[in-house]
């Protein structure tokens, strides 16, 4: 779908088809003054290092079903996306007015069902195999289901971002949010002397706070422990990393059992009791007695004890039904049902095809639309209109025409670019946003978020199973403004200046 | 800590240790194979590292003939041999992989290091060129790794297994390499403390790194029983039995603290063997059976070891 790259808004350039000409966005002056006397062996040199680096530290993922030794990198690109101070604002306080909506959602549809009463959200919500009944009626501490929730942004002009999906299960990706930090300040010191870049470092230490908060009510000093699938998962390398910045053990299904209803790690000293499990496992795996049988990953009893209050699952069981894809598009009416509130982020637009016109449309117009089923996830089970072929819209539709209920359809959006490090030099690469936000006492997020980037030319597949990369994504403080922009120019050519810690460095929190 | 944590841990740092050993075996077999004038054939020279390391059954299976070629690949880069040097580091690695939030990021690092540069050795003839080079590298990393430990590690309990785990290793490879040498080196008919080949006897000595301290403490020629004394008894000798009981003994009275566990009486009986045995005695009742008593306790340590702390259900 090779289109030509002026159609889109690129998070650098005002046009992105002139990549040498100077008119870039204010925010990014100051790096592209840098970067265009950075000659590309250079760039490619540090980006080498980097993933001699990851590679070193075993920031690694596993292609399942591969031999041993094929351990993975996600590509990391070295160009950074920029975000003023003034965008994170308005981004960080939609995410969190949705999240806190979507947590009240959880608990209405898990008691009093209120929003279906009033019409708003369907009864068939409750059919969705994502809606847990094992979780009606249950109460979780502080009414926290989404303790984690990634949420993903888009981009299609300098004043129009979008939400794409939520994320409320067990959402990944953090680890790279932060690893790419620590990465890009040691490959390039002089950048972070001239940018005010918000610090991200202490995300651990607000999600550690947080899961503590949520443990049942009475307990001094919660053991909380991060339960991970294992060695041989994907993103064991992201739970192992979070539980040893958290301090917290990092177990799995067979170092748990339930006795008492109360759940037990087993330790060299003999049982221990676990109070908050932060857990990296997906609900049908959790507990073998209710949900997938054959689960060797799961603890035997775990949700009777969960439900029975003996233990606080993070993420709760059942948030699935909120992230759905059919769920989705009514996330607007809830904002506005829940809070009184007018939505800061915008859908996009979506057609169900549930409903007879918009099957009608979305049939008509597949080669512009981009058609996902429902609860499909990763990438898979997608179509991409605009750069699908023939053949493979016309197998979609018989798909779609077979179980429309299954899928959503939404015009292709244009992406936002980023200039992304790639063979042939620098060229711009459609990249999303994902910052993560967390719930306990207060809902909050660190200022800063995965980006990540589709490598391949055109792409609008982000997904790193999809051969998606990761960029750092840098908050700038305050540097809005004109006299901001001009002195950042001038520390170019001066004594460079440190990083002074204002604003955004801090938790940002609206509670 | 979680038992399945500790277990790893222990792991980790025995198969460091065993490929450590291997690496010794190798080496040391090696350089005697260089001796001109060796009177033995190859096969006679070769064998040993085989029994050393256990498996000289597995080995025929496979290859057949012994040779120096086939023997150095067979322990050092056979996937197939689950004591080869490849299968200890990357086992050690497995089980750091598993647990590695339990060792700080310089100790895990330092292992995903080994194991990324592992690869520039797989594909190549080591019998031909670069065995010593291997030996030494692999020697290095094995220290490396007691060093990031001990000048990074907390001294807490995920300390004390990683220790454990080398010195239960290093206990039962200097037994089995003592025992191996001592039963073939010494002729039947002739007696303890009688002439045996110098440089056979150096070689051994310099396999565990005990060569200049022979010297040092004895300077005088070499003579079996002494070698025998010094990596049997001899608790300042950093590889003998006696130094590695002198570490996991107190180990094991502080994880069992207030618990009776049968590992701790267990290294205590050892230990009080060790300490307070006399070589004569050792001698009398006959090494061979006294070193072939020793693995087998040792074995038996492990395997309480296991069951006091280490396995799944020690709750």
């Amino acid at each position: 779908m090779q289109k030509s790259p002026k159609m889109f808004f690129d998070e650098m350039q005002l046009d992105a088809s002139k990549l040498d000409e100077k008119q870039v966005r204010h925010i990014y002056a100051a790096y592209h003054d840098w970067l265009k006397d950075i000659p590309h062996h250079q760039l490619e040199s540090k980006r080498q290092e980097a993933e001699l680096l990851f590679r070193r530290v075993g920031i690694t993922f596993n292609v399942y079903g591969e031999a041993d030794g094929a351990e993975r990198l996600i590509p990391f690109d070295v160009i950074p996306r920029l975000i003023s101070s003034k965008e994170w604002s308005k981004l960080s306080a939609g995410a969190i007015q949705r999240v806190k909506a979507l947590n009240m959602f959880l608990h209405d549809i898990y008691h009093t069902q209120e929003i279906i009463k009033a019409g708003i959200v369907p009864a068939s919500i409750l059919a969705n195999s994502q809606y847990r009944p094992e979780m009606f009626g249950v109460d979780v501490p502080n009414q926290i289901y989404a303790h984690i929730a990634g949420i993903d942004l888009v981009r299609t002009s300098e004043s129009q971002f979008y939400v794409l999906e939520d994320n409320l299960r067990t959402p990944s990706g953090v680890s790279y949010m932060l690893e790419d930090r620590k990465m890009m300040m040691r490959l390039f010191p002089e950048l972070f002397r001239r940018y005010h870049i918000a610090q991200v470092d202490h995300y651990p230490q607000v999600l550690l706070k947080n899961l503590r908060a949520v443990a049942q009510h009475g307990i001094q000093d919660p053991t909380v422990v991060l339960l991970s699938p294992g060695a041989y998962n994907s993103a064991y390398f992201e739970h192992a990393f979070i539980a040893q910045q958290m301090g917290i053990e990092l177990v799995e299904g067979t170092d748990l059992f339930v006795r008492n209803n109360a759940v037990y790690m087993r330790t060299t000293q003999g049982p221990q009791k676990v109070d908050v499990i932060y857990r990296r496992i997906d609900d049908d795996y959790i507990d073998p007695l209710v949900f997938n049988a054959d689960s060797m990953l799961g603890v035997p009893g775990l949700l009777s004890v969960y439900r029975n209050g003996g233990v606080t699952l993070a993420n709760a069981v059942g948030t699935g039904v909120a992230d759905d894809k059919a769920t989705y598009i009514y996330v607007p009416e809830m904002i506005k049902f829940y809070l009184g509130e007018e939505p800061l982020l915008e859908n996009v637009p979506t057609y169900e095809l549930s409903k007879e016109a918009d099957l009608q449309y979305t049939l008509e117009h597949l080669h512009e639309l981009v058609v996902k089923e429902v609860q499909g996830s990763g990438g898979y089970g997608m179509l991409v209109g605009p750069a699908a072929t023939k053949k493979e819209i016309e197998e979609f539709r018989l798909r779609i025409v077979s179980k429309p209920a299954n899928y959503i359809a939404q015009p292709t959006l244009a992406l936002s670019t980023c200039p992304t490090l790639v063979e042939a030099g620098i060229a711009p690469r459609h990249v999303d946003l994902r910052p993560f936000v967390l719930s306990g006492k207060t809902v909050t997020l660190v200022p800063g978020a995965l980006c990540r980037v589709a490598l391949k030319e055109g792409s609008l597949v982000v997904n790193s199973s999809q051969g998606g990369g990761t960029k750092d994504t840098w908050v700038l403080e305050d540097t809005d403004d004109e006299t901001e922009v001009l002195q950042s120019l001038a520390a170019l050519s001066k004594e460079p200046k440190l990083n002074k810690n204002t604003k955004n460095s801090k938790v940002e929190t609206v509670c | 800590m979680l038992s399945r944590t500790a277990d790893h841990l222990y792991w980790m740092a025995r198969y460091i240790e065993r490929a450590e050993n291997m690496a010794r075996v190798l080496e040391v077999t090696y350089s005697m194979s260089l001796v001109p004038n060796a009177a033995q054939s190859e096969a006679a020279l070769w064998l040993p590292a085989l029994e050393i390391s256990g498996n000289v059954d597995a080995y025929e299976e496979e290859y057949g003939d012994v040779n120096a070629a086939d023997v150095i690949h067979y322990l050092a880069m056979d996937a197939d041999n689950p004591s080869s040097i490849y299968n200890a580091l990357r086992n050690a690695r497995e089980n750091a992989r598993a647990v590695r939030v339990a060792m700080t990021s310089e100790t895990w690092e330092n292992i995903n290091a080994l194991w990324l540069e592992f690869s520039q050795f797989i594909g190549q003839d080591l019998a031909k060129s670069g065995l010593r080079e291997f030996c030494d590298w692999v020697k290095a990393r094995s220290h490396l790794f007691r060093g990031v430990c001990f000048g990074t590690m907390l001294r807490d309990d995920a300390f004390s297994f990683v220790r454990l785990g080398t010195f239960i290793e290093r206990a039962d490879n200097t037994a089995r390499l003592l025992d191996v040498k001592y039963h073939l080196l010494l002729p039947e008919e002739e007696e303890i403390g009688g002439a045996v080949d110098y440089y056979e006897w150096s070689a051994v000595l310099r396999s565990v790194s005990a060569f200049q301290a022979y010297q040092k403490i004895f300077s005088d020629t070499i003579v079996p029983w002494r070698v025998a004394e010094l990596l049997v008894l001899r608790r300042d000798m950093p590889r003998s039995l006696h130094a590695c009981l002198d570490e996991i003994s107190p180990i094991l009275e502080q994880l069992s603290g207030a618990r009776h566990t049968e590992c701790r009486r267990l290294a205590g009986e050892l230990h009080a063997r060790l300490r307070y045995g006399k070589m004569q005695d050792i001698f009398q009742h006959g090494l061979h059976e006294f070193l072939s008593d020793f693995i087998d306790s040792n074995n038996l340590l492990g395997a309480e070891i296991q069951r006091a702390f280490l396995s799944i259900n020690a709750s």
